[in-house]
Parts: C-alpha cells; structure tokens; sequence
C-alpha cells in the first residue's frame, strides 16, 4: 500500500540549518548534511531543503551544501530557494538532488515548469505554493491567494488556479504552505489543503502549521494531503520520526514503520 | 566496471553516487565502445519512454543487446526497467527490448499520478532481491507500470498490482528507485554488484 510520506525541511542559510529539528547528541546541529542523514536515518520519508537567503553569492555555498547533504543520503532530496532558470535548477541536479522547488520564479514565469520538466522529467519539479485564505470574501478557500518573495507579495492568483496550472504544465507535486497557518503549530490548514489536493490530480504535500502528531493524521486523512511537511516536528514531545510515524499509524493512516 | 548508460533522460548523479556506496566501480557512458568493455550494465531514468529512442540513434541497442546475450548482468530502474518490455503507451512508436512481454500502460484515471512515495513490495524467491523480505518498503515515482508477468519478482498495487521487480537469467529491473530507498535499495544494488553472469 502507498503509504504517506513525512517530510523533514531543512530551512539553511549561507550553509547552515537556521531552523530544523533539533537532536540532542548531534555533533553540529548546523551542518545540513549532517542533519539530513540523521532524519533519513532516524525514518523521514524525505529530506527538503530550503534555502531561505537565496542569494546571487550564496549560490556556491548552496551548491557545496547540496553536494555534501546529497553524499550522505539515500532517501529522495528536494531543494529549494532562488531557483530561477533550468540553468540553476541543472546545477542542483548535478550536485545530487532529485527534485527542485520552485516558487516565485514559476510565477513570474510559468514556462519554468514546462522547461524544467521536459528536461528532467515531471517527478523532478515541485511546484511550491504559499497561500493565504482570502479576507473579505464569502468563500475563503476557493480565493485563497497565491504570495510569493517569502509571503510578502500578493500575486492576485487563487491558489486552485494556480495549483491546475502548475498540474498543467507538468508539475510533478505541489507543495502547500498554508501562511495563515504557518508558525501557529495550531495544526495544517485541512480545508486548504483538501481543495487543493480535490483540485489536482498530482500528489499534493502539506506545509505549515504541524505541531502534534494528530495535526499530521488530520491533514493526511481530512486534508487529503499525501505528505507532510515539517521544519521541527520534534518539538512538542514527539521524540522522534518514529514515534510520530507510529502515532500517526494508531489514526490508521499508511505510513512506512518499521521505517 | 559497471556501466551506467547515460541517454539524456535526466540526471544521474544519484544512481553513480548509490553504487559507489555499495562499492561499485560505475562509470557513466553514452558511448557504445564503453559498454562493449563493462562487466555490468545500469540503465537508470526518470524521464519519458521516447528518450529510449536515444538508444537506438546511438548504437547503444545493438551494444546491450550483444553484452547481454553474453552474458552479463543488466539492471533496468524505473523507465529502464520499462524498456525491457515490448514498449509503452507513453511512446507507442518506440519500441522496448523486448526481452519481456507485455507492454507498459498509464496508471488509470482516479489516481494520482505521478505514483509518489514509498510503497511495500511483496517479494518471490530471487538474486536480485536477497535479503529483501514481503512488506519491505521502496520508493517510486512514474506514470507508467509495467504487467504482471511470469518473470515478475516483486509486485506491488496501486490500484492495481504491476511488476516492482522483474528478473530473469541476467536481466533484472526495478520500477522503484533502489537509489531512494534507504538501506532497502542499497542492500538490492549491492546484490546486483555481486551477481555474476550467465
């Protein structure tokens, strides 16, 4: 059976992990590569990471960074942040990531996703989407808006529509972060979530909000999300991926125990 | 050496870092001459069936066809291990390697597609899969699956049941990603290391 897939993200900048699960024996809590082998050891499903400083000069210490975290792993690897073209996106393949996320840059350009997934295939291009519930309105699912440089600029697209489009152009996944929900550790946005993952018919991954190992279970079941996504997971008296897999398994939803 | 054919359907880098892992000494190849000399042969990817068309324009067919008549082991992964069939319904108009029946077809409407994550594999008595037990978990990303079929070694449902693993003689694949999938794949790749030809 397929089971759902719990996603660690690694936020770093400039080479280090600023925010990301903490283990107490670790060598370097810092090291991206070190913390990626310990989750994929400890049984993530799969590592994410982010590069939330994306800047033109941190580029080599990204791609450095990718290298070294790729060497360790033996699980899928995303990376993400300040991938603008299929020149960047062929650098972070090269370094060893399986996937690329993409976010502001397919606004600004769909085509992006056409491109890079004609080059490297469509499981190989997440679409990532920062949405926000619509203010004002009678439906603030279905005008959920699209934000993109970090959740600071609006875009005046629906998340739905967005989602359809990426879909369209041959993204392999989306990745939804709800922004009224991130943060809160109150638990994902399940409605968001739902009608986004009704709305498409590629594997949908929830972000933002986790904080209990119910809040996983709910939005793996009612949110219809086919993974999740969390920075720190261990937080909050979960002592590990696998206690929270196991947890989760109690809610009956499929997860890969022993893992 | 092992040779990893490279047919510019996507990236590499994880398949060559794998078997270096398990110890390989694996070398990425687009070059006929090249394959003609390895003592094993990888055929990865992740991209469309027609990139396979690749194989053919370059003489890479002829050259696997001949080392595998010879003898030597080969291991198809994911659309590699599609090829082996007679051909898929992603490119009707190229054709596979014929070494096993039935062709490939896109998962049914209903279903999310791409098939993503980490899904269980019920295994049968095999090489490839040692030490590989039934539940055992891998992980998989594609569109297209690949029948059920007497050489089928390891299959696994979504929706329906199609061959995770397929193996006969010296010709094996794997529709999942043994380079993904954490101890598990790495236990399958060194087992492909070791496995002598025929």
């Amino acid at each position: 059976m397929l089971t759902k897939r719990i996603i660690a993200c690694l936020d770093v900048n400039a080479g280090r992990v600023v925010k990301g699960v903490q283990f107490v024996d670790i060598v370097d809590a810092g090291d991206p590569a070190e913390l990626a082998r310990r989750h994929a050891e400890a049984g993530t499903d799969e590592i994410v990471l982010l590069d939330i400083a994306a800047t033109h000069e941190g580029r080599g210490t990204l791609i450095d960074t990718v290298e070294r975290t790729a060497r360790q792993i033996f699980v899928p690897f995303t990376v993400g942040g300040g991938i603008r073209t299929v020149d960047d996106a062929a650098a972070i393949f090269d370094a060893g990531a399986d996937k690329v996320s993409i976010n502001s840059a397919a606004i600004a350009r769909p085509e992006l996703i056409d491109e890079i997934g004609s080059r490297f295939g469509a499981q190989a291009v997440i679409v990532a989407i920062d949405a926000r519930r619509a203010r004002l309105t009678d439906d603030p699912i279905t005008d959920a808006e699209v934000f993109v440089s970090g959740g600071r600029k609006p875009t005046g697209r629906t998340a739905l529509d967005w989602a359809k489009e990426a879909e369209s152009r041959g993204a392999g996944e989306i990745l939804l972060t709800s922004m009224d929900a991130d943060g809160t550790r109150a638990g994902f946005d399940c409605e968001l979530t739902a009608r986004v993952s009704e709305a498409v018919h590629i594997p949908v991954i929830a972000s933002g909000g986790a904080g209990t190992a119910d809040h996983f279970a709910d939005v793996l079941t009612a949110g219809k999300a086919d993974a999740a996504l969390a920075a720190s997971i261990f937080h909050f008296g979960i002592a590990d991926v696998r206690s929270l897999k196991e947890e989760i398994a109690k809610r009956g939803v499929p997860v890969r125990l022993p893992c | 050496m092992i040779a990893v054919i490279d047919y510019k359907a996507g990236n590499l880098t994880s398949v060559m870092k794998a078997l270096h892992a398990v110890g390989a000494d694996a070398l990425a190849t687009s070059d006929p001459s090249v394959v003609m000399q390895a003592e094993k042969l990888v055929l990865p990817g992740v991209g469309h069936f027609s990139a396979t068309a690749f194989l053919e324009e370059r003489g890479l067919k002829k050259a696997i066809e001949e080392r595998v008549a010879a003898g030597i082991p080969f291991l198809g992964i994911c659309v590699g291990l599609q090829w082996l069939f007679e051909g898929s319904t992603e490119a009707p108009d190229t054709a596979g390697f014929k070494a096993f029946p039935g062709r490939c077809e896109r998962f049914g409407d209903g279903l999310k597609v791409p098939h993503v994550g980490w899904n269980s594999i019920q295994v049968k008595e095999s090489r490839l899969l040692q030490g590989v037990a039934s539940g055992d978990f891998v992980y998989f990303t594609h569109s297209y699956r690949a029948p059920v079929i007497h050489d089928t070694v390891a299959v696994t449902e979504y929706d329906l049941p199609f061959t995770a693993a397929v193996e006969r003689d010296n010709v094996v694949g794997v529709q999942f990603h043994p380079e993904k999938s954490g101890s598990v794949g790495l236990r399958i790749l060194a087992n492909f290391v070791r496995l002598q030809g025929c």
